[in-house]
């Protein structure tokens, strides 16, 4: 009898929302994966972990994980986030969405949830562009790059997303390219140890919608950009690491402790408390 | 007062100012989580939520805008904490985005909307009675909401109960809509001792944790709830879904029992959660039907008539939605005529005018910083009864 075959993260996903909607060569898989295997490594509790997600392509993925998890409206996933972390601190609240519901549409929410030190933990995937919509530019989409709401060229400059995390006041800032796996899991373990907020920007290739558009219409070209132009530059200035066409800056770029949002809570909880005795 | 320490509910006759009544009632009905954005004539309950809540083992906190406050409460009911957040026209529009959420996803939480006067900016502290529409029809989509509205400082404790009450019945979104008026008026409020105020808490699964649906109705058309960190690895979205929870993008049959049942669990029950105070309507030719801060000024009226010999009554309507009809229907076969004075340019009059059919319905508008005034509602009265 041939015995079936199981993939080694089965446990972490759903397996019966699989196949997954998510285009060939797309590098929302692979940060999924990197997301269990870390969940693995650190032997983390399934039951404690919560997974929340906005719209867009990178948004189904809490449907397909194996936890706890909710979908919200476009941008909301972070500020729904704080009001299940703070309701039920035990918990581990995972926010892991796109670029555009980030930083886009979620813009404010992303800045003041890393302002509080709210205990939550934020995987962007940065693909450059809306891919579910059919590619349109959003924040960082690379200057005259090509898309449909950018006929004639990208005149706006981009967010450098790991310069503004660490801005806001995030414990844990890194980036990686979907090509630097290793590291990449790495970096989701120890922000899923951390006290506070972090962030992890992964940039992720879209053969199928910003490639196509831009001149590397397959998986194996996006990834070669990222394999000849990427840098490991660990606690550089967060403000020069760039996204260019020639260089694209990754490594960690904060790691640092702070009272976070979740225990200053506790102890002026405690002081309400001592007071009203 | 000193003699509160140390309790969660500060029971007894008080006097008090009518949204920190409101703010008492949340916490008397269990709302441990408020999340939500200084606006006036609202503000005061966010602060005394930020003041009683962390003697009370709850969280507060001032989100971004009124659109993360809306998302941190479903956050918070979803992990299992009562949740609340307080606002009024401008921040209510925020919300509307993440009340259709709310729906969608069947999460029990109170939003409460002090209502001042609009459109936009507006005039903050002046009362309005002008977001009556948007309660109910505000956030896109096909959907039944049930929204409560206080006359007086005691009913925005008692309603405030109700509205949590209500919305862990029926997993919905429940608004208080108070105006400025009920709001920031002070007034004797008697709080009832914590044993003897009726609190509803969500009906939990009997299903395991494999057979588990979190969307699959019992047969009064609620899903049985449970929360975050219990095991059950469920899925929640804001898109159609099956009653596993799984996006169902593209049935037509997904959507049309899904919505229809979201609707239909307030409709069913519309009866049980309908809410309306009747005053000498018994032998009434002339009836008001009025809501919130206009119908103590309609209650004065009618006495006023009744002491001249006018045969005329009140209809108060508690819930706005879903709609009391029977009751405005029977009112209206037995009177010549409805006054409806609102403080706005014509909003639940259309309601009336519906229910009512053939009877003649008078609608008096009223803008600004007082409402209608007994002599004014007592004239129309009259004028109208010839």
């Amino acid at each position: 009898m041939i015995e079936e075959l199981k993939h080694p993260y089965e446990r972490f996903l759903r397996r019966e929302r699989i196949p997954h909607i998510w285009c060939e060569g797309c590098g929302n898989g692979i940060i999924l994966g990197c997301f269990a295997q870390a969940l693995d490594e650190l032997k983390m509790d399934l039951d404690r972990v919560v997974v929340v997600s906005g719209i867009g392509c990178i948004g189904r993925v809490s449907g397909y994980t194996n936890t706890d998890s909710y979908h919200t409206t476009h941008g909301r996933p972070i500020a729904f986030a704080t009001g299940v972390k703070l309701a039920k601190p035990e918990l581990k609240v995972v926010v892991i969405s796109g670029d555009g519901d980030l930083f886009a549409i979620g813009g404010n929410h992303f800045i003041h949830a890393a302002r509080r030190n709210m205990d939550l933990q934020v995987i962007c995937a940065n693909n450059f562009i809306y891919g579910m919509t059919g590619g349109q530019h959003g924040p960082t989409t690379p200057l005259d790059a090509w898309t449909t709401t950018t006929p004639y060229g990208n005149i706006e400059h981009t967010f450098n997303l790991v310069h503004l995390a660490a801005a806001c006041g995030a414990v844990y800032v890194a980036r990686w390219t979907a090509l630097h796996v290793r590291r990449l899991t790495e970096s989701i373990k120890k922000a899923l140890q951390k006290e506070g907020f972090s962030f992890i920007e992964v940039v992720s290739p879209c053969p199928e919608i910003f490639g196509r558009y831009n001149k590397m219409e397959t998986a194996i070209k996006m990834m070669q950009w990222f394999k000849d132009v990427s840098e490991v530059r660990h606690f550089s200035d967060p403000a020069k690491a760039e996204i260019t066409q020639k260089r694209i800056v990754v490594g960690e770029f904060v790691d640092v402790e702070k009272p976070s949002y979740s225990r200053l809570l506790k102890e002026m909880t405690a002081k309400a408390q001592m007071q009203e005795q | 007062m000193s003699e509160d320490k140390g309790k969660v509910v500060h029971s007894g006759k008080r006097f008090m100012m009518g949204d920190i009544a409101c703010a008492e009632g949340a916490i008397a009905a269990g709302c441990r989580f408020f999340a939500g954005y200084p606006i006036t004539p609202a503000t005061e309950i966010a602060e005394r939520m930020a003041q009683r809540l962390p003697q009370v083992g709850g969280v507060y906190i001032q989100m971004e805008d009124e659109i993360g406050s809306m998302a941190a409460i479903i956050g918070a009911s979803y992990a299992g904490v009562k949740s609340m957040t307080a606002t009024s026209g401008p921040g209510f529009s925020l919300m509307m985005e993440n009340i259709g959420l709310a729906v969608m996803t069947e999460t029990p939480c109170v939003i409460v909307n002090v209502m001042r006067g609009g459109p936009s900016t507006g005039q903050p502290t002046m009362p309005g009675q002008q977001d009556v529409m948007q309660a109910r029809w505000g956030s896109h989509g096909d959907y039944e909401i049930i929204v409560l509205a206080p006359s007086s400082v005691q009913e925005m404790f008692d309603l405030t109960v109700e509205a949590f009450n209500l919305a862990e019945t029926y997993r919905v979104p429940v608004m208080v809509l108070a105006d400025e008026i009920v709001g920031h008026m002070w007034e004797r409020v008697n709080i009832p001792r914590a044993e003897s105020i009726r609190v509803v808490n969500r009906k939990k699964p009997t299903a395991s944790t494999k057979e588990y649906a979190p969307f699959r109705p019992s047969d009064d058309l609620v899903p049985p709830m449970v929360c975050f960190g219990e095991g059950y690895h469920f899925h929640a979205t804001g898109l159609t879904h099956d009653e596993r929870g799984h996006p169902q993008t593209e049935s037509a049959e997904a959507q049309q029992k899904l919505v229809q049942r979201l609707c239909d669990k307030i409709r069913k029950n519309a009866d049980k959660i309908s809410r309306v105070e009747k005053t000498m309507l018994e032998d009434a030719e002339v009836a008001v039907v009025a809501y919130g801060i206009v119908s103590r000024a309609a209650l004065s009226a009618v006495r006023k008539a009744r002491a001249v010999g006018i045969k005329a009554g009140l209809l108060r309507l508690i819930t706005l939605w879903p709609f009391p009809d029977r009751e405005v229907a029977q009112v209206a076969r037995r009177v010549k005529a409805i006054v409806v004075p609102e403080m706005n340019c014509g909003q639940m009059v259309r309601e009336v005018e519906r229910a009512a059919k053939e009877t003649p319905v008078v609608f008096m508008s009223k803008l600004g910083e007082e409402p209608h005034k007994p002599s004014e509602i007592l004239e129309t009265i009259r004028r109208t009864r010839k």
